[in-house]
């Protein structure tokens, strides 16, 4: 059993040409993380995916998991890692059930006896006889995952699993990956999908043309966009005099019954005991952050996708 | 059983599972039932090539004479239908990614897939062979003929060198299906690769009867499909026998070891 990170890149660079799909990327995935990758379409997010898979080899830079690099050690480096880029692929003249016993016997001879019970897990059993060819997305996606279990893996490296799925399929599939999260799988979730990450994900890192603008806990970064604090009252004009004259707060403005403010934390802290000293009834005072759209966009400049680059870096 | 052997035996799944095996397979057992109909209808024969004069004297001569029609581009055109399909359609179908992130190395995937296109070349030329034995002797009988040198050879015997001939044949054509498996590497596009291996294939063929070629032409490619000959003479010629074993050798392990080296080291993304 290796005790190294999950995954570690660093400097992780991919030209293709003149073209740079991927500019230098570090981050680091630790044990246990449900590690959300963002960016807009084309930003790198698959790219990066391919180089940590050794499906494509970095210009420059190196990638880990759990402290082997693919480039070196080949398959062995994915030993207890499992993933797809870009959707699952299977042979879609094959059955589901028939697909797995290839892959199977692409892995170590133990997983042929998983099948049944990953089929099961991805409530594809029933549907396990019929050619791939025949599958909805969802399905395709959700074999996709069962692929991957079959190896056991400590670390799941997904590249968009609930792309393309209806509500109900996207429900699923955050169920599932919450499950295996929940049974120890370190997962690398790639997503352009924002409710979605923040549904699950505890740690990200944001990819803005080929580059990591923010890695770190979702915790901290939604905390970075604290913007100000709103104050409802029931005397907002008296709650806006009394801002005004407190040292600290700044852009103070009354919209309606509230009070929208800038200010450091030790300011509101002095506020509160000043609003309550000069005895104006408050109802509400709250930080008002900013939601991880509104951040994501305001990191990614509103991009809506290179997509040149994603032809050429796919 | 090894890992090379697991690859390989899901490459033979694989290609029994596709229609465009059994269009080549079906095109290999279905010329030599033709050609024994269509001689049983008309009265002349293939007279001015090796042995057509003899084509009914036994069934074993029909896939000898077989040989001969489809060395210019039947074989090689049903061989580049695999070989230059093996690697490319997966690239395309995104299938080499899904096997590519398992426990196998690449070397071993690419091990697996070069020895099922040549084991579909020998299946082609072989079935050939056995339907063309079949028809030739519900035809005209399973009797002994004439060897290209006037002597007769006893149907037995007959049988034997027919077999040994078509093992001989099928070097060369391994030789296209290397430079088929080359182009599938390199191009990852399945059309460019089979008519490229094609093109390859007749490019042989051509420079083997262009003029002032006649001092590499022992060398090239194409004559190694008439290297069988040296079986029917009395005493068997193996000069060219020998000749197209290490001569086929080497255009089958040139672009093999390229596209090795190229499947090793190649980029795999979506196309």
């Amino acid at each position: 059993m290796n005790d190294a990170e999950p995954v570690v890149a660093r400097g992780l660079v991919k030209r293709y040409g003149d073209i740079v799909a991927v500019a230098g990327v570090d981050l680091t995935v630790g044990p246990g993380d449900i590690f959300g990758y963002l960016g807009p379409n084309g930003a790198g997010k698959t790219t990066s995916l391919r180089m940590m898979l050794g499906l494509i080899r970095p210009t420059h830079g190196s990638v880990r998991l759990f402290g082997r690099d693919p480039m070196v050690e080949g398959a062995r480096a994915l030993q207890s890692v499992a993933g797809f880029v870009e959707g699952p692929r299977f042979y879609p003249y094959l059955s589901g059930r028939r697909n797995l016993r290839l892959l199977a016997d692409y892995d170590e001879p133990s997983s042929r006896s998983r099948i049944e019970a990953v089929l099961e897990t991805v409530e594809l059993r029933d549907r396990a006889k019929d050619k791939v060819g025949g599958y909805s997305h969802g399905m395709r996606q959700r074999l996709g995952i069962a692929a991957s279990l079959l190896r056991q893996p400590r670390l799941l490296l997904l590249d968009e699993p609930a792309t393309g799925l209806d509500p109900a399929g996207m429900r699923d599939m955050r169920d599932l990956v919450r499950r295996l999260a929940g049974d120890g799988i370190t997962i690398l979730l790639s997503s352009h999908l924002l409710y979605e990450v923040e549904e699950l994900c505890n740690r990200v890192a944001i990819i803005r043309k080929g580059s990591i603008i923010y890695e770190g806990t979702l915790g901290e970064l939604l905390a970075t966009a604290t913007t100000g604090y709103r104050l409802r009252s029931r005397d907002p004009e008296r709650a806006r005099t009394v801002c005004l004259n407190h040292a600290g707060i700044e852009n103070v403005a009354l919209d309606g019954d509230q009070v929208h403010f800038s200010a450091d934390e030790d300011a509101v802290a002095s506020l509160s005991i000043a609003l309550g000293q000069a005895r104006v009834p408050i109802t509400q005072l709250v930080a008002e952050a900013a939601s991880l759209e509104e951040l994501f966009l305001g990191m990614t400049g509103g991009d809506s996708g290179d997509h040149d680059r994603e032809a050429v870096a796919s | 059983m090894t890992a090379v052997a697991r690859v390989y035996r899901w490459e033979v799944v694989k290609l029994l599972a596709q229609k465009r095996t059994y269009l080549g397979l079906g095109a290999a057992m279905i010329v030599p039932v033709i050609f024994v109909v269509v001689l049983q209808i008309q009265s002349g024969g293939p007279n001015d090539v090796p042995l057509g004069r003899y084509i009914r004297d036994s069934g074993i001569v029909t896939p000898l004479v077989v040989l001969l029609f489809m060395s210019i581009w039947g074989f090689p055109l049903i061989t580049a239908l695999v070989a230059g399909d093996i690697v490319a359609s997966e690239t395309h179908n995104g299938t080499l990614k899904t096997i590519l992130t398992r426990s196998r190395e690449r070397g071993q995937v690419f091990a697996g897939k070069a020895l099922a296109a040549f084991t579909y070349t020998l299946a082609v030329v072989v079935s050939m062979g056995i339907v063309g034995v079949v028809a030739g002797s519900i035809a005209w009988g399973f009797h002994s003929f004439t060897s290209l040198s006037g002597t007769p050879v006893s149907a037995g015997r007959g049988l034997a060198l027919m077999f040994a001939s078509l093992g001989v044949y099928v070097l060369p054509l391994a030789g296209i299906a290397a430079f088929g498996l080359l182009l599938s590497t390199i191009t990852r596009n399945s059309a460019a690769s089979v008519v490229g291996t094609l093109m390859f294939a007749l490019f042989m063929q051509l420079i083997g009867v262009l003029p002032g070629t006649e001092s590499i032409r022992p060398y090239l490619l194409g004559t190694q499909f008439d290297a069988w000959h040296g079986f029917l003479r009395t005493p068997a010629d193996w000069t060219p026998v020998v000749r197209a074993i290490w001569l086929s050798a080497i255009y089958i392990f040139v672009p093999l070891f390229g596209a090795y080296l190229v499947f090793l080291r190649r980029d795999v993304a979506g196309e």
